[in-house]
């Protein structure tokens, strides 16, 4: 490789001096505007450093002319969405459940909320259009575990369900099976005998056979006839809506097990206003009580 | 232009070059990664993040393993929509014990760095077995067979140990108990969660996650690491808006 630079005849440009296998190199300037764009870019980059946060130092970082923070800016953001919301979200602070539900306006404003939030909380397991499914129960009909009525939706929003935290709804069915309470005779019996008191046809001896049974073991919590009791979350068994299936191959392992679901607290993480709004889409969207 | 003549040694010299090339570079890692070592405010102050108990770090481990971090983030980044939809933005605190971090960089799934304590322990089983079966819509793998592999935890000790060498302040203690407290957290009637409690605070619940009181699974692991994401700063003792804390 020579190292002499020279004249190139065909162009008259200077060549870098560079000579592979004959080939020479010709000494073109870069293209202005690309050069311009360069020097730009390291304008661009000074010119950041001293308005953004830029450099680390020994005690801390050069926080910039701008004092640009990302976690202040959200702050503010959330203030005016909190504005943007305006009255509606004001008076879902101050205004009972009973008043959301009848003034017109602020109704359908918790309804908006309570959707959008019941689809990005709730739907996970009550399903999308609340409907629920084996063992999340369904929030569409007029069925329910631990009272209907607003100010019982709220509450159990608010504090959830066997969760261990205080305040949580708790209930516990034993498990008869499991723990053997009973005698694997007496839980088909007493299968039967739910059966029957879902009025669906049964075997009169089984049932004859349970009654007894049932008054000792069952009827403090779903009662003597069987229709539950929403202060204990136990459930109406004598009609057709079954959280853990409605078969006798269901009826049995529930009595078996004992299962009890748990809902999560939602008091820490939404605010109070927004549970508001979520009470009364549930109650309206439900045969609420 | 005596300068680049100077510039052409340089050129041909492949060991100046290396010399050259190792110089330029070490800039920007002396720049960007050496402050972290000395500088106090880049993790904030916070009240209750603690290193994760036995059985979550397994399941932190599985968590990993799986490669959930692929379409999960753990990650709430400081944006109104973020904020709105998960909670509190993340701070530096949360991931201070993660070795490695699981932040990621793709949300096929949603975020999770603060699943904890949203869905029931029978929602993740459910939702990790079969995840169409409570989310119609899902695309993710089920991982069912978690429920039937029992936990291998005979090197806990070790990986504790790892953890404590690259700065994370396990206590000779929790590191003896390893094993105890692991099991302490998989069973709701374990006498020891006494200890347990006592190690790593009042708020390590033990109880059967994954449903099946007859063994420890990786199931049960791996539920107890995300019921625990995210809910371990005490953010009423956190000043948000304290000039320290902005970023």
């Amino acid at each position: 490789m020579a190292d002499q630079r020279e004249t190139d005849h065909a162009t008259g440009v200077e060549t870098t001096g560079h000579s592979w296998d004959g080939i020479k190199e010709l000494d073109n300037p870069l293209p202005r505007w690309w050069l311009w764009v360069w020097y730009g870019t390291i304008a661009f980059a000074i010119v950041y450093w001293i308005l953004m946060p830029a450099w680390p130092g020994l005690h801390g970082y050069t926080k910039g002319l701008l004092h640009k923070s990302d976690r202040a800016e959200v702050t503010k953001e959330l203030k005016a969405l909190d504005i943007k919301r305006g009255e509606g979200a004001a008076q879902l602070r101050t205004a009972s459940l009973e008043q959301i539900e009848k003034d017109p306006k602020l109704n359908a404003y918790a309804q908006q909320v309570g959707q959008s939030v019941f689809g990005d909380n709730c739907a996970t397991c009550h399903g999308i259009g609340g409907t629920g499914g084996k063992g999340y129960p369904n929030l569409r009909d007029d069925v329910w575990l631990w009272g209907g009525k607003l100010e019982d939706i709220q509450y159990t929003i608010t504090h959830g369900v066997r969760t261990g935290v205080e305040g949580a709804r708790m209930s516990q069915m034993p498990a008869f099976g499991r723990d053997e309470l009973l005698k694997p005779d007496q839980i088909d019996d007493l299968t039967e005998y739910v059966v029957h008191l879902s009025k669906r046809p049964a075997d009169a001896a089984a049932v004859a056979r349970a009654q007894p049974l049932f008054e000792a073991q069952c009827s403090a919590c779903h009662g003597l006839d069987g229709k539950g009791n929403q202060q204990v979350g136990a459930p109406n068994l004598t009609d057709s809506d079954w959280l853990y299936g409605a078969d006798r191959a269901s009826i049995r392992g529930q009595i078996f097990a004992g299962n009890g679901g748990v809902m999560p607290t939602w008091g820490g993480r939404l605010s109070p206003e927004t549970i508001k709004a979520l009470a009364v889409y549930v109650h309206s969207n439900a045969g609420g009580q | 232009m005596s300068l680049w003549k100077q510039h052409a040694k340089l050129e041909r010299h492949s060991l100046l070059l290396l010399v050259g090339i190792l110089l330029v570079v070490s800039i920007g890692g002396l720049v960007e990664i050496a402050p972290l070592f000395w500088l106090q405010g880049t993790i904030e102050k916070v009240e209750g993040v603690r290193p994760y108990t036995p059985l979550e770090q397994a399941g932190r481990d599985i968590y990993v393993r799986e490669g959930c971090y692929l379409c999960h983030s753990q990650m709430i980044r400081p944006l109104r929509d973020e904020v709105e939809r998960y909670g509190h933005y993340s701070l530096a605190a949360e991931s201070m014990y993660d070795h490695p971090f699981q932040w990621g960089s793709k949300r096929t799934g949603p975020d999770l760095a603060r699943v904890g304590g949203k869905y029931s322990d029978s929602w993740h089983r459910d939702h990790l077995t079969d995840p169409r079966s409570v989310v119609p819509e899902s695309v993710m793998p089920p991982y069912k067979f978690l429920a039937e592999k029992e936990l291998d935890y005979s090197d806990i000790v070790d990986r504790m140990k790892a953890l404590h060498t690259v700065g994370v302040p396990y206590t000779a203690d929790m590191i003896a108990n390893a094993k105890k407290d692991l099991e302490a957290q998989a069973d709701p009637f374990s006498t020891d969660a006494v200890g347990l409690r006592a190690r790593y605070g009042a708020k390590v619940v033990n109880r059967d996650f994954d449903g099946n009181p007859d063994k420890i699974t990786e199931m049960d692991a791996l539920i107890a690491y995300l019921q625990m994401l995210g809910t371990m700063v005490d953010f009423k003792s956190y000043k948000a808006q304290a000039p320290e804390n902005q970023r």
